[in-house]
């Protein structure tokens, strides 16, 4: 150090000086982070943009000629329809599956198993939607022409059956797609419940069950609650696999067996964009941006549960 | 001195209470698969029932026994403990299924001409896919080439840097962005090159625009987690040399995270390399190769597989059969990542030794 | 080597909170100075002011002087990187880098700056700062193994090779043997010893036995209450800080009747 400078007194703040290799490197990692900003911005300008002929063009330019709404309400029950059946068979399959890797199976054994059931989360959708309609479709005919022998007088399974091509099949792939997210979260949640009570419940005499119920589902609710949605957010968005193997007819039904289903939001735009022209794809812009509200306000209340256990 | 006069008393409850034997379990498994058997053989047998019907016998016959022996209290452990296992061998039926589905369909056509023809002027059986294998290498690597530097440079940002409403703003729009739905990332790329080259354009790059909006947000993710893990003692010593805070961040903190990091990539890449729908939306379709991504249409394998089997030329088996071996590929690619991520966080990780 | 520090009437606050107050010192060269008080009472992060080190938490700003051999170390013009290649520190527990092997811990504070250096040059600067931290003879075999497969007591001293080879005029330690054993915290006091011949060293300890076996002068800080700013009580040469302490408080401290 120089000793010619002349003391003089400090800044009130301390304004440090910064070197410029500092200031430029602080300079590109802000602006990477801000570029995401910019990102998102576009993507939600630039759909609102190519959809906006579609939500002002008259109705009987729309196909199916009864305007927008009508043509998209009905996408959006199939993708409802679809994510729902998903979420109602894939969340309590992969809670338990959860449980069983974090609080049933072997410990040396969790981390493999983990592994094995995130290989499911590995396989590209393409690969689930050849094997659901050339594989999985086939081999539930029989158990969907029982159900429409024996319950046939449920809506739900009224037929008739001629393919495995139906909702059920497309619920039923999304619920294997969405297995990994669920599994993956929830055994994050009951990984970190709190190991006191647990040994506090089997000190007790309680039988694993017992503890698994009072010290570990109470812990973990809202992570679950989370998880589950979270899932949902990706049924919903799930292209590729409901492009292959739903048979689409349009018309709004809760018929689960049948083939004539409605599509869904995202298998439509894969399916009828290669072909559209003009005013056709904004049409399937808007249908996307419309899917993209939707599953942000799923995903946002499950970030917001998420955040709102781990503050406490 | 009351303690000696007091009559010996057996430890508390230990054998006062009854057990099922150890192997019960398994007796109860051998006897349901057995009798399952026998009532298929006699309805006509088929794998997948037999399971079923074993599985649903074995449980009522366990959580019986139980009952009748160890209470309700443990014979309801032992019925949750059936549903549990049973809830995880039922997610590896799919698993299982799947796998053996791809390899025993793909390996009809994994040949040396799959890898080597493209489907130019192919016309019924032979062909291959080496316009698509070439496709989804080039896309992808484009795409990580812009997405790992945004990505990484963002979660430095946000760990190193970020204070306040900025960096809260752009945690939760990475959140947002990893929730988009991979058709909406290809409708955005393509709005946007429709507004810049006119409408119907399809290009390669169109497809690599749509994979980083899938992609940067998982890197910001992985990288941000790993960041967080580096000791501050280390920051702290470098700071303590008298080295400026940047080639901290560069020399210390990335050098230090680079196998996590590194793996985080790998895990992103397999992520996107089997993306279909984005690309079916944004590359169109070609049977020939195209190496240029800023000039006319290009073939991947998801998008391959996909008009395979979408549209499939005469003989359809034909067409069908290179749609499952495209998909074996895509499924191998994928793995190898997975692989890969594996070797990089063994290789890079500091050593002690 | 080594330089005089005067600090006159430092505050340190972080963001609002005030957490030392009005401290005012000289400490000498060629010394040891040992700061000594119960915990939170502001002698750590009057030690990270002293290289400018408590700026790496957002907040902390200082008020007052601290100033070395003429030369306002909070300047305005002043780098507080460069304050930090001039005034080097060593930590609570051993921190060496883990992707880095022993040699190239030593050399950290050159390589990670990219400064060009030959290898005779490289070595020697390796080879002079473990003899300076008595660690060369347990290490020159291995060289090339990573730091951090080192025993506890041996990382603290490569630390302490790596703080001296980027050859700083003051060394501070904050209770650089509060994470090891006994035989290897005297392997560090014998250390301290044989610098005090070329550093000006200040070092922050919880043990009072230490401070009286390796310091000259000692500096006795305390706090009110939790809530309230540490301040400066005393400072005098060690002998009369242990045994004819002027200040009450300081007599009950190092009496052991509180803290």
């Amino acid at each position: 150090m120089s000793t010619t400078t002349p003391t003089r007194p400090p800044a009130a703040t301390n304004a440090v000086r910064q070197r410029p290799g500092d200031r430029i490197f602080k300079g590109v990692a802000t602006a990477s982070g801000l570029a995401i900003l910019v990102i998102l911005a576009g993507v939600a300008a630039f759909l609102l943009y190519q959809a906006y002929p579609a939500l002002v063009a008259p109705a009987a330019d729309i196909a199916g000629g009864e305007g927008f709404w009508k043509y998209t309400a009905e996408l959006v029950f199939g993708t409802a329809l679809s994510a729902a059946l998903a979420l109602v068979i894939g969340a309590p399959l992969g809670v338990g599956i959860a449980l069983f890797i974090t609080h049933y199976a072997p410990r040396k054994l969790a981390a493999p198993l983990g592994y094995v059931i995130d290989l499911l989360a590995a396989i590209p959708s393409i690969v689930y939607g050849l094997w659901g309609v050339f594989v999985f479709a086939p081999a539930l005919v029989p158990i969907y022409a029982w159900l429409a022998d024996n319950l046939g007088w449920l809506p739900l399974f009224a037929g008739p059956v001629s393919s495995g091509r139906t909702m059920l099949t497309a619920g039923l792939v999304l619920a294997v797609m969405i297995l990994p997210v669920i599994t993956a979260l929830s055994r994050e949640v009951f990984r970190q419940t709190p190991t006191l009570q647990q040994e506090a419940a089997l000190a007790l005499g309680a039988t694993r069950w017992e503890m698994v119920k009072y010290a570990v589902i109470p812990y973990g609710k809202s992570g679950v609650v989370a998880a589950s949605m979270l899932g949902l957010g990706r049924a919903l968005g799930e292209t590729m696999a409901v492009a292959a193997v739903l048979s689409v007819a349009g018309g709004v039904t809760f018929n689960l067996i049948s083939t004539q289903n409605p599509g869904t939001i995202a298998a439509n735009i894969a399916l009828q964009f290669p072909e559209s022209t003009g005013l056709g794809v904004n049409l399937l812009v808007a249908t996307g941006l419309v899917l993209f509200v939707i599953t942000f306000l799923v995903n946002f209340a499950a970030r917001a549960i998420v955040a709102r256990t781990s503050k406490g | 001195m009351t303690q000696l006069t007091t009559p010996p008393r057996p430890a508390v409850g230990l054998g006062t209470t009854r057990h099922l034997p150890a192997w019960a379990p398994y007796a109860a498994l051998a006897v349901s698969a057995a009798f399952s058997g026998a009532v298929l053989a006699l309805a006509g047998f088929n794998t997948a029932g037999w399971l079923v019907l074993t599985a649903v016998v074995f449980t009522v016959l366990l959580v019986s026994a139980s009952r009748a022996v160890e209470g309700p209290r443990k014979a309801t452990d032992r019925f949750v403990t059936s549903l549990v296992v049973g809830a995880f061998l039922l997610a590896l039926i799919p698993l299982v299924s799947v796998a053996w589905t791809v390899v025993s369909n793909g390996a009809a056509r994994f040949d040396v001409e799959f890898f080597t023809y493209s489907m130019r002027g192919i016309v019924g059986e032979g062909g291959g896919a080496a316009h698509a294998i070439a496709g989804t290498l080039i896309i992808t690597a484009i795409t990580t080439v812009i997405s790992v530097p945004i990505g990484i440079l963002t979660a430095v940002y946000l760990v190193e840097y970020g204070r306040g409403s900025v960096a809260r703003t752009i945690t939760f729009l990475v959140d947002v962005m990893t929730g988009i739905p991979s058709i909406v990332a290809g409708l955005f790329s393509v709005a946007l090159f429709t507004l810049l080259l006119g409408p119907g354009v399809r290009l390669g790059i169109m497809g690599s625009v749509a994979l980083c909006v899938l992609m940067i947000p998982v890197v910001v993710r992985s990288t941000e987690e790993i960041l967080r893990l580096v000791p501050h003692e280390l920051r702290e010593a470098s700071y303590a040399l008298g080295v400026p805070k940047w080639r901290t961040v560069v020399k210390v903190v990335l050098r230090t995270s680079v196998a996590g990091i590194g793996t985080g990539v790998t895990l992103a890449i397999a992520r996107v390399i089997g993306e279909t729908a984005p690309l079916l939306v944004t590359l169109g379709v070609t049977s020939a190769i195209n190496y240029n991504p800023f000039d006319g249409r290009m073939s991947t394998l998801p998008t391959f597989a996909w008009f395979s089997y979408a549209t499939p030329t005469l003989p359809v088996e034909a067409s069908i059969d290179r749609a499952w071996t495209a998909a074996l590929v895509l499924v191998i690619l994928v793995m190898l990542f997975n692989l890969i991520a594996r070797i990089v966080s063994r290789a890079f990780s500091p050593k002690t030794r | 080597m080594s330089k005089r520090i005067d600090v006159s009437d430092l505050n340190i606050y972080y963001g609002d909170f005030l957490a030392v107050e009005g401290v005012s010192m000289a400490i000498e060269p060629r010394s040891v100075t040992a700061f000594i008080g119960p915990s939170g009472c502001g002698k750590s992060t009057f030690l990270r002011s002293l290289n400018r080190m408590h700026e790496v938490i957002p907040g902390a700003r200082v008020e007052g002087k601290v100033v070395m051999d003429g030369q306002d170390l909070y300047g305005s013009d002043i780098d507080p990187v460069d304050v930090r290649r001039t005034v080097g520190m060593v930590f609570q527990r051993p921190n060496p880098f883990p992707t880095m092997s022993i040699a190239e811990n030593v050399l950290a504070g050159a390589r990670l700056n990219s400064k060009r250096m030959r290898k005779s040059e490289a070595d020697d600067l390796v080879e002079s700062s473990l003899q300076g931290a008595n660690l060369w003879n347990e290490v020159k075999d291995r060289l090339d193994r990573p730091g951090a497969g080192l025993s506890g007591g041996q990382q603290q001293r490569l630390c302490i090779a790596r703080a001296i080879a980027v050859k700083p005029q003051v060394l501070l330690m904050d209770e650089p043997c509060s994470a090891l054993d006994p035989i290897s915290t005297l392997a560090i006091e014998d250390l301290i010893q044989k610098l005090k011949s070329d550093y000006t060293i200040v070092i922050v300890t919880h043990n009072m036995q230490q401070a009286s076996r390796v310091s000259d002068m000692t500096a006795f800080f305390n706090i009110a209450g939790t809530g309230k700013p540490g301040k400066l009580i005393e400072m005098s040469d060690t002998a009369s800080i242990f045994s004819n302490p002027s200040q009450k408080a300081t007599e009950d401290y190092v009496s052991g009747r509180f803290g």
